[in-house]
């Protein structure tokens, strides 16, 4: 039973990531109709994002002690951190919390990018084949990885959890049973709600405003919205900019969970075209759901006992399920007809 | 060679000659092929050596650090800088002029970290640059593809980064050396450690990346933790590359084990060790002990990239700057001058291994590979920073000391992340060549 | 049979000579060298069967790349069990890639559009991880699958060919050695008929069939039209090139590895067929030469290499075009395949087949222009052309 509920928070947590990663590319196929595979490379940046913040905090001067040497006869150097000489405990916190922190840094960042993306180069992209949409934006995605390597190098970026939420909470006492018999990271839960709080956030956002609504209008159909007089180009640059802050802040907040590098957002690729498949094209409910239908598959697919049933089925979980659901389902779990049908 | 194969490839070259001269004009034919009796003989020019390390990809900068520490190993044998290990190696006939009195010179390549690209990398070396020796990797299955392409193409390939038992073992060429150890080494190694830190009566519980490399190192800790007393509680074989781990990590937790071995390389150990610790597993008590982990396998990138979960944890590794003999000095002195910050193992490997070879062509005083091969064999150096070390004819594995190593707990630099806790000796590393099966295969170069 | 229009007829004359004096020209680009010919022509091979499914149907398969691999598998078991002569590997090599492709092509095709793609790329994934782990003992895993003196090879050693007497076996043509240059001219000639084949789709009735499924499938069926066979037929026969690929791959170099499964080799042949141009017979070529030279030939390119090339320049020149370059080569190679994927598409449209026409063709207009302001087209000059 433990081991049950345990699997069950594993596959929360990760649908929660998979949904959030999904919801942002979903936003952009549904309302825009671009093939972005960019968007891994906008996760990436994210998790970049929380690194230069990191960065910045922890700037250091370099004072040379010529009475030290290193064992290849250069002087060494002697670090002190610029952030916490000014601020003192202060200073300290703010790099102690540099990763949630960094998530303010973050939104303005990316929405920045995200609509400089969209008005340098996506926006000449609607009217073209997605052939050439995918063609474009993989290579932006490979230009955007290799800035970031000449930057930060290719090796994995390791960001510490805050030192008060770095435990296993032990989430077994809260609902009243013995202690220590289910624990599981603080962080982790951290992350499941703050992907749950940003989806309600966008889904309050395209519900209950009138933005959200001419832009779900320009989903079902993009021409009308047009004739009717709105300037829906300008909105979905907006809808653009929102998917990258949505894919970045996912990014940023993941980073202590899986050291980023410059590769990080194509291992997300595939992962997050596959949700949102699975949830059905034009979706947003339909990528959340898939999201965390597959996380929570994967995690139990992963357990010893399923495995020694069969062997290797956790390798192929994802893959397997989607071709499940799309067989039986047309258009995934809640797609729309007619959207990238051809 | 039997007369019928060279009369079949005279035969076939005078066909593709003909035919070029039908189709295509005749200049495009290198005379090479008649001039030379074996691959890329340098002959009056100078030797050409290819360095063929993943330049992009997940393993870019250990293949970046590899670069380097050939880099520096041209350097050397060339007479430039201050000779490095040139100084300190027993026996060595490098004279610092080069090889056979002609000056190295290198071309590069990416890998990419794919056996394919790293093929044609190979290719490309012997057939447009002329290589004579090929060397470089980060992971097994491009050492194992490289080798196997040399040994056809009778140019020696002396490997980087490959700890699995198979480059030696299963899949061993006549053409193909490995200075680096394995994980039957580490299994050994880290034995002794295991039962003086944490006591004979353990319970370990596996998780094993699903692979060649995995498989093999899982078995050899398993055997030889075993042999100490543990009892193996379950071995449990995660994908590679999956990133997040957790699902596989919270079993771990009530299944009554005390000890988790973690067989990863490279990425897939930098996201699961610190997701484990995330877990708790450092705090936790299980059995009335104190709950470890154990990496078998450490790299110091690798160690930099999991941050501070590394701290405290007991892994092998192949070498380490800070060693105190006179020959990791040396390098580590050249290495820091060179590039203003202490070298790798990575590096160490790559420069070693150029060096290597070298000094077997110097001694052997032809480039012919046999000849060079036969140099290598059974040949027994020292002062290469792992003590006396003997490069065993019958499967080319370096045997030396293996080292234990801890992730240091209050690093000062990124550079000193590991600390060496002990080694072990050499004879106990020493291993019968047959329990891993596999063929050299012979002497005499195939074909070019 | 071997009927061609007259233009197919030239185009296929210009495409063998360009294949079969790859030597020549490749020479001064540094790239003339046996290795990476026969690359860049079985990729050829790899493009041109792409190209049939997704050129005519429209059908984006991103699971190509399981097709390649199952090829090479079964050639590299073929050397193993059977024989090492190129024929029986290359036979069995497109039939079970034909037979994958068609297990494969019947679930995916019940779904159009991004729903296929990712119908084909999970089986190719799904293909990728099992043949990394759990299907080791047939693959070989990681290392991938090697041959070895020792094997069976039962019908050489029914006709006593004994191969083993020097060195490793190696693959043969009734007995003659595949390496080298041998090597790259049996796969110019195999690419030049897989061009020649797929000429012939592309102007067969079947080739029609599939384009007015592409432009319209819906007004197809309400003709009556059983789409379903045709589009099947399209997908086996794509998949058996890739197969025969595969084989190739494995005939000028015995190895077989997982990776080439992986979703970023399906992701590359896409990449190369919308680089050059789909649904253009050569396009698709064009690109997969091009991105394999950049992945060979860019990536190798080292600052020693820069250095000696801009010798001729003033020491501080020389450092500054060395240092800007040097971003752009070596372990930087992808930087520019990125941008060149970006300059193309957004300055050639349609790839850089037709992108390349369309630019002749406005030059020209241009240039007749200004010869004749009035604007009148003199009709008897423009035939000549």
């Amino acid at each position: 039973m433990n081991a049950f509920l345990a699997q069950l928070l594993n596959g929360l947590d990760k649908g929660g990531a998979y949904a959030l990663i999904a919801l942002g590319l979903t936003l952009v196929f549904g309302t825009l109709g671009v093939v972005n595979f960019a968007h891994g490379a906008l996760f990436m940046l994210g998790c970049f994002c929380a690194v230069t913040f990191r960065y910045f905090l922890t700037i250091e001067t370099v004072t040379i002690d010529p009475t030290k040497l290193s064992p290849w006869g250069a002087p060494v150097e002697v670090r002190t951190p610029l952030v916490q000489s000014w601020l003192g405990d202060w200073g300290a916190i703010l790099v102690d919390y540099s990763v949630p922190i960094s998530v303010l840094f973050t939104v303005p960042v990316m929405l920045v990018i995200g609509i400089a993306m969209e008005r340098g180069l996506i926006k000449h992209f609607y009217k073209r084949s997605h052939a050439e949409q995918i063609l474009v934006t993989f290579g932006l995605a490979i230009v955007l990885q290799e800035i970031v390597k000449s930057f930060f190098g290719a090796n994995p970026k390791p960001q510490p959890i805050p030192a008060d939420l770095r435990m296993a909470a032990d989430v077994g006492a809260w609902f009243g049973m013995e202690a220590q018999k289910l624990t599981y990271p603080l962080w982790r839960l951290i992350y499941l709600l703050f992907s749950l709080g940003v989806i309600g956030a966008v889904f309050a956002f395209m519900r209950y405003t009138t933005f959200g609504m001419v832009v779900r209008a320009g989903m079902a159909d993009r021409e009308t919205v047009g004739l009717l007089g709105i300037d829906i180009d300008k909105r979905f640059t907006i809808v653009f900019g929102m998917a990258a802050v949505v894919a970045g802040v996912a990014g940023a907040m993941y980073t202590p969970l899986l050291p980023p590098n410059y590769h990080i957002g194509m291992d997300f690729l595939v992962l997050s075209f596959v949700v949102v498949v699975v949830g059905g094209m034009g979706s947003l409910p339909g990528a959340v759901v898939a999201g965390f239908l597959l996380g929570v598959l994967q995690s139990f697919a992963s357990m010893n006992e399923v495995k020694s049933i069969i062997p290797g089925i956790d390798q192929i979980i994802i893959y397997l399920v989607a071709i499940v659901i799309l067989l039986v389902r047309p258009r995934g779990l809640m797609g729309r007809s007619g959207v990238m049908e051809s | 060679m039997t007369e019928q194969n060279i009369g079949r490839r005279r035969l076939l070259k005078s066909m593709s000659a003909g035919f070029a001269a039908t189709v295509a004009s005749p200049l495009v034919f290198t005379s090479r092929g008649y001039a030379q009796e074996f691959c890329n003989n340098p002959g009056d020019k100078d030797p050409i050596f290819g360095f063929n390390v993943p330049q992009t990809g997940t393993y870019a900068e250990e293949g970046l650090e590899q670069l380097k520490g050939y880099e520096l190993a041209v350097k050397h044998i060339n007479g430039e800088g201050d000779g490095g290990l040139m100084n300190t190696m027993k026996p060595m006939a490098l004279k610092g002029n080069g090889i056979l009195g002609r000056k190295l010179q290198y071309v590069t390549g990416d890998t990419q970290t794919n056996t394919d690209a790293a093929r044609d990398g190979a290719r490309r070396m012997i057939e447009r640059d002329g290589a004579i020796m090929v060397t470089g990797c980060v992971t097994t299955g491009e050492a194992v593809a490289q080798q196997a392409l040399c040994h056809e193409l009778g140019v020696i390939y002396m490997s980087g980064l490959t700890h699995g038992n198979d480059t030696t073992g299963k899949d061993k060429r006549r053409y193909g050396f490995r200075h680096f150890f394995n994980g039957y080494q580490s299994g050994v190694a880290i034995a002794p450690i295991l039962a003086e830190e944490y006591g004979r009566e353990r319970r370990a519980y596996h998780l094993t990346a699903d692979y060649n490399w995995g498989w093999t190192q899982e078995e050899s800790i398993r055997d030889a933790t075993e042999a100490l007393g543990w009892e193996t509680v379950k071995a449990v074989r995660t994908p590679l590359g999956i990133g997040d781990y957790s699902q596989y990590l919270t079993p771990v937790l009530n299944s009554g084990a005390d000890v988790l071995i973690l067989n990863h390389y490279g990425h897939d150990m930098v996201n699961s060790l610190p997701q484990a610790v995330q877990f708790g597993m450092r705090e936790r008590m299980a059995n009335g002990k104190q709950f470890e982990i154990i990496v078998p396998m450490f790299s110091e990138l690798m160690a930099v990239g999991a941050g501070d979960a590394v701290k405290g944890i007991i892994g092998t590794q192949n070498w380490n700057w800070q060693l105190e003999d006179e020959g990791s000095k040396a390098f580590t002195n050249s290495y820091g001058a060179a590039y203003g910050e202490p070298p790798s193992q990575s590096a160490h490997t790559g420069y070693v291994q150029t060096l290597l070879y070298a000094d077997a062509v110097e001694r052997a005083g032809t480039f012919y590979p046999p000849e060079v091969i036969k140099a290598l064999e059974d040949f027994e150096f020292d002062g290469m920073g792992n003590g006396p070390t003997l490069y065993r004819g019958s499967d080319h594995q370096c045997f030396k000391e293996v080292l234990a190593v801890r992730g240091n707990s209050n690093p000062t630099s990124r550079f000193d992340v590991l600390e060496v806790i002990g080694t072990t000796d050499r004879e106990k590393v020493t291993y019968d060549h047959a329990i891993f099966g596999g063929e050299l295969g012979p002497y005499e170069p195939n074909q070019c | 049979m071997f009927s061609l229009s007259r233009k197919d007829v030239t185009t296929l004359a210009i495409f063998s000579v360009i294949v079969l004096t790859m030597p020549i020209w490749l020479s001064p680009l540094g790239a003339a060298y046996p290795g990476l010919m026969q690359k860049f022509a079985i990729y050829a091979i790899f493009a041109i069967g792409f190209n049939i499914l997704f050129g005519l149907t429209g059908y984006l398969s991103f699971g190509h790349a399981a097709f390649l691999g199952v090829g090479s598998y079964t050639a590299v078991w073929s050397f193993k069990l059977l024989s090492m002569d190129m024929i029986p590997a290359l036979i069995f090599a497109v039939i079970f890639a034909g037979i994958f492709a068609l297990f494969i092509g019947y679930f995916s095709l019940r779904r159009s559009g991004i729903y296929f793609s990712i119908l084909t790329l999970a089986f190719a994934q799904m293909s990728y991880s099992l043949a990394y782990s759990v299907l080791t003992p047939i693959t070989n895993g990681e290392t991938g699958l090697l041959i070895a003196r020792d094997d069976p090879r039962a019908i050489d050693a029914l006709l006593g060919v004994n191969q083993t007497t020097s060195g490793m076996p190696t693959p043969s043509l009734l007995g003659f050695d595949l390496g080298g240059y041998g090597g790259f001219y049996i796969c110019a000639v195999v690419s030049i008929a897989a061009f020649f084949l797929s000429q012939k789709i592309f102007a067969s009735p079947f080739g029609m069939a599939l384009r007015g499924i592409k432009s319209n499938q819906t007004r197809m069926k309400y003709t009556g039209f059983d789409t379903k066979p045709y589009m099947l037929t399209a997908f086996v026969i794509s998949g058996m090139f890739a197969g025969l690929a595969g084989g190739l791959l494995a005939v000028t170099d015995p190895i077989a590895g997982a990776e080439r499964m992986k979703w970023t080799e399906s992701g590359n042949i896409v990449l190369m067929t919308i680089l050059g141009g789909v649904g253009t017979l050569v396009g698709p070529v064009v690109g997969a030469w091009l991105i394999k030279y950049f992945e060979n030939i860019f990536s190798a390119i080292n600052v020693n290499m820069l250095n000696a090339f801009f010798d001729f320049l003033p020491e501080g020149m020389q450092a500054v075009m060395v240092t800007i370059l040097s971003k752009f080569v070596g372990e930087g190679w992808h930087l520019t395949l990125g941008l060149m994927f970006v300059v193309i598409v957004v300055f050639l449209p349609g790839g850089l087949v037709e992108g390349t026409e369309r630019l002749m063709r406005w030059l020209r207009r241009r240039s007749k222009e200004r010869d004749e302001p009035t604007g009148q087209v003199a009709s008897g000059r423009t035939g000549n052309e």
